[in-house]
């Protein structure tokens, strides 16, 4: 006989759980006992929603499943932002919640609160257990669903009652969990794959438009031999940064509302876009009708609901991204260049680079390029959201999937600090450097107080421009400067940090952030810059929302090219 | 837009309608009927959804539906050729006299039963498709409906093909 968290803890174990993020509370009080002398590490953050952020970034850089607990009612509830984020990124999260006992559910006791009901939406599946002997099939349903077709979050709820309820064990271990409702489709149909390579022999200005399937799917290797065979450029959804690295010659960057203005010039121009693990959001498409319409579609994706939602497909084929990359390779022995259009992209690139004004100020992206050239290929960034996000995806230098961690779909500010100790979990010796605004850092300030407890040697580097800089952005070019509500007051993020027991320094000049930089990074533990940059420095270029993307504002760059 | 009546085989288990039913709600899609019951297999309902919208709305529903994971398959029956009925119960005024007899009448004209006779009431059991349960009811109209409930349509493929046989 065995008890309901006993089976729990082994069930995690049995997935290969080393690490859980979490808070206790009142009914899970038998699960903390149980962790209590087992063999699985448990962080203790400092709110509930840091849990979760922290696994999904942990799930983020290492490509396992990431793991977090709370308790039932407002700690179930912290969770749900992290739920949401996770479901929209389709990244592999288990989360664990306590849950009062079976014989109180539906009472309004305390501490309850209906956490199956609420996550519906925002959950790949959920389960609310409600006998022991179910409880060993349900872990392993949750992670075998939660790591394979289009991976996402799933939530387990767990009454106190079926923690405490002694049951027999009931099976041998290594049973494959069976569901009769979930088939996710791996190998693509073999038809549409001979007509799409067709196609890209057809095709006279093919783009490949990659996104977060080919992260998630391992295909980055495969994504680049097909590009340098084909010659076809790349460019990637701010979640597929890193796919391909910054510095190949194929590379367009982001495309989209921030993206780079040759990687929109040539969606806009293109006669074959070859999109695999994206789903045509509307922050990449811009206006959707005039988004590649003179060009035909092919789409990748694992998931058949993202085919034909937003953009119809000439070529829809349903698989995983390796797989089917795989099989299109084969298909592919030479190389076939298109030089005409190879020139034509090199000219845009020439002419349209990304710009900032270099006049020794204290720029942001200057702040991110010098972390570039000082990291190389190491390191993890970790971003926030809002601007910080932007310049951080246009101006570092990628070199590998897995590098680059930030909440797209949903756009969760809070996400990137607590997440960056997931990811640092994930790579003990890599630097993780987390770039943020002083917006966001502020939605999850505490979690100072987990990384100075465990010592989490991350590198906080807080773009300081004391204004909700996003939101300010607009506010400024379709709001008529009129600042509602956006400008923060001036916090020393220096002494807050110390406070927490976290080394941390304030620069307020460009001269002084190569030093502060290195300084932090030498540092062997946590630490926290706060870069007091250019207040209205805005994200360009810019396409308005909802317009077409070949029309970006470009900000200085114009007056630039006009000089 | 016409109507789509949807076939789904769900798992036996419970939440299983509401995560249904919230994916219609959440894309702003009105369930014109639901009906649920156990089917010929073990531990498997069977759910029937009818629901109109324009054909890349259904589509969308159709691959959402099939994503859940406790949908073990999705039939748009419209598709094929099907039988379609729904029963619904009428509590029509009736007293004692010429309208009670008329009432009787337009229920032997429907084939519909009369399930319960009160002192100054019947209760009507139609079964039909959508069509000829309004027409029952425009013609009740003018006695008096005090009550009236409706099972939701219930649908199948004509022949030998089944949900379980057929492509989704």
């Amino acid at each position: 006989m065995k008890s309901g968290a006993q089976i729990l803890i082994e069930g995690l174990k049995e997935q290969g759980v080393d690490l859980i993020f979490g808070y206790p509370g009142g009914v899970v009080l038998p699960i903390y006992d149980e962790l209590y002398d087992a063999d699985i590490r448990h962080i203790l953050v400092r709110h509930e929603q840091a849990a979760i952020h922290a696994a999904d970034g942990y799930a983020r850089a290492s490509g396992k499943t990431g793991v977090c607990l709370a308790t039932s009612g407002p700690g179930a509830c912290n969770l749900v932002t992290g739920l949401a984020t996770a479901y929209m990124d389709s990244i592999p999260v288990v989360a664990l919640t306590g849950q009062v006992p079976t014989s109180l559910l539906g009472n309004d006791a305390f501490q309850e609160s209906d956490i199956t009901g609420i996550t519906l939406p925002v959950t790949k599946h959920n389960y609310l257990v409600q006998d022991a002997r179910d409880l060993k099939r349900i872990i392993r349903e949750a992670f075998h669903i939660a790591g394979t077709g289009r991976k996402g979050p799933v939530l387990i709820d767990i009454p106190k009652d079926v923690s405490t309820a002694m049951v027999p064990d009931v099976d041998g271990p290594d049973q494959q969990p069976r569901l009769r409702g979930y088939k996710p489709t791996y190998q693509g149909n073999g038809r549409m794959i001979q007509k799409a390579v067709e196609l890209m022999f057809q095709a006279e200005r093919p783009v490949i438009y990659a996104g977060g399937g080919v992260i998630s799917a391992n295909a980055s290797a495969e994504l680049v031999t097909l590009a340098d065979r084909m010659c076809m450029p790349v460019t990637t959804t701010m979640m597929g940064l890193g796919c391909i690295p910054t510095d190949h010659p194929q590379n367009l960057g982001m495309l989209g509302m921030h993206g780079t203005e040759y990687a929109n010039y040539a969606v806009t121009e293109c006669d074959l876009l070859f999109s695999i693990g994206v789903r045509f959001d509307d922050r990449v498409t811009g206006k959707i009708e005039t988004f590649a319409s003179g060009a035909k579609i092919i789409h990748i994706d694992i998931d058949p609901a993202e085919i034909g939602k937003n953009k119809l497909a000439d070529v829809p084929i349903v698989g995983d991204a390796k797989c089917v990359l795989t099989d299109i390779l084969k298909k592919i022995p030479d190389i076939c260049p298109h030089p005409d259009w190879s020139q034509k992209i090199i000219m845009w690139k020439k002419n349209h680079p990304l710009y900032y004004q270099d006049d020794g100020k204290l720029h942001p992206q200057y702040v991110i390029r010098t972390l570039a050239e000082i990291l190389g290929d190491k390191g993890i960034i970790v971003s926030e959201v809002g601007q910080n996000q932007m310049w951080t995806a246009q101006w570092f230098k990628f070199t590998r999937p897995r590098q680059w961690i930030s909440s797209g779909g949903l756009g969760t500010m809070g996400f990137g600090f607590p997440a960056s100790m997931g990811a640092q979990a994930a790579y003990p010796d890599q630097p993780v450097v987390v770039l943020a605004g002083d917006g966001s850092f502020q939605m999850n300030i505490q979690e100072l107080g987990t990384i100075a407890q465990y010592n989490i040697p991350v590198k906080v580097i807080i773009l300081n421009n004391r204004f909700l800089g996003m939101v300010r952005q607009w506010q400024q070019l379709f709001y008529e400067k009129r600042y509602s509500y956006t400008e923060l007051p001036e916090v020393s993020f220096e002494n807050i940090a110390k406070a927490y027991g976290v080394e941390g320094a304030t620069i307020t000049k460009a001269s002084e952030v190569e030093g502060a930089i290195r300084k932090a990074l030498e540092h062997p533990g946590p630490y926290v810059i706060d870069v007091r940059v250019e207040r209205e420095e805005n994200v360009f270029p810019m396409v308005p929302a909802g317009a077409n993307i070949s029309e970006m504002i470009v900000g200085h760059h114009t007056q630039h090219e006009e000089d | 837009m016409p109507a789509h009546i949807f076939g789904v085989l769900v798992e036996d288990s419970p939440g299983v309608l509401s995560r249904v039913t919230g994916l219609f709600s959440r894309r702003g899609f009105n369930i014109e009927s639901l009906a649920v019951g156990h089917c010929e297999q073990e531990g498997t309902s069977r759910i029937t959804i009818v629901a109109s919208g324009n054909d890349s709305q259904i589509e969308q529903v159709k691959k959402q539906l099939n994503k859940l994971i406790e949908v073990i398959r999705v039939l748009d029956i419209t598709e094929s050729e099907h039988v379609e009925r729904e029963l619904a119960m009428i509590k029509v005024k009736a007293e004692p006299g010429a309208s009670r007899s008329e009432v009787m009448q337009i229920a032997g004209i429907f084939r519909a039963k009369i399930i319960d006779v009160g002192s100054e009431t019947l209760v009507i059991e139609v079964t039909g498709d959508s069509g000829k349960i309004a027409a029952i009811d425009d013609m009740l109209k003018p006695y008096g409906i005090i009550e009236l409930v409706r099972t939701g349509k219930i649908a199948l493929q004509r022949g030998s093909v089944t949900i379980s046989s057929g492509r989704s």
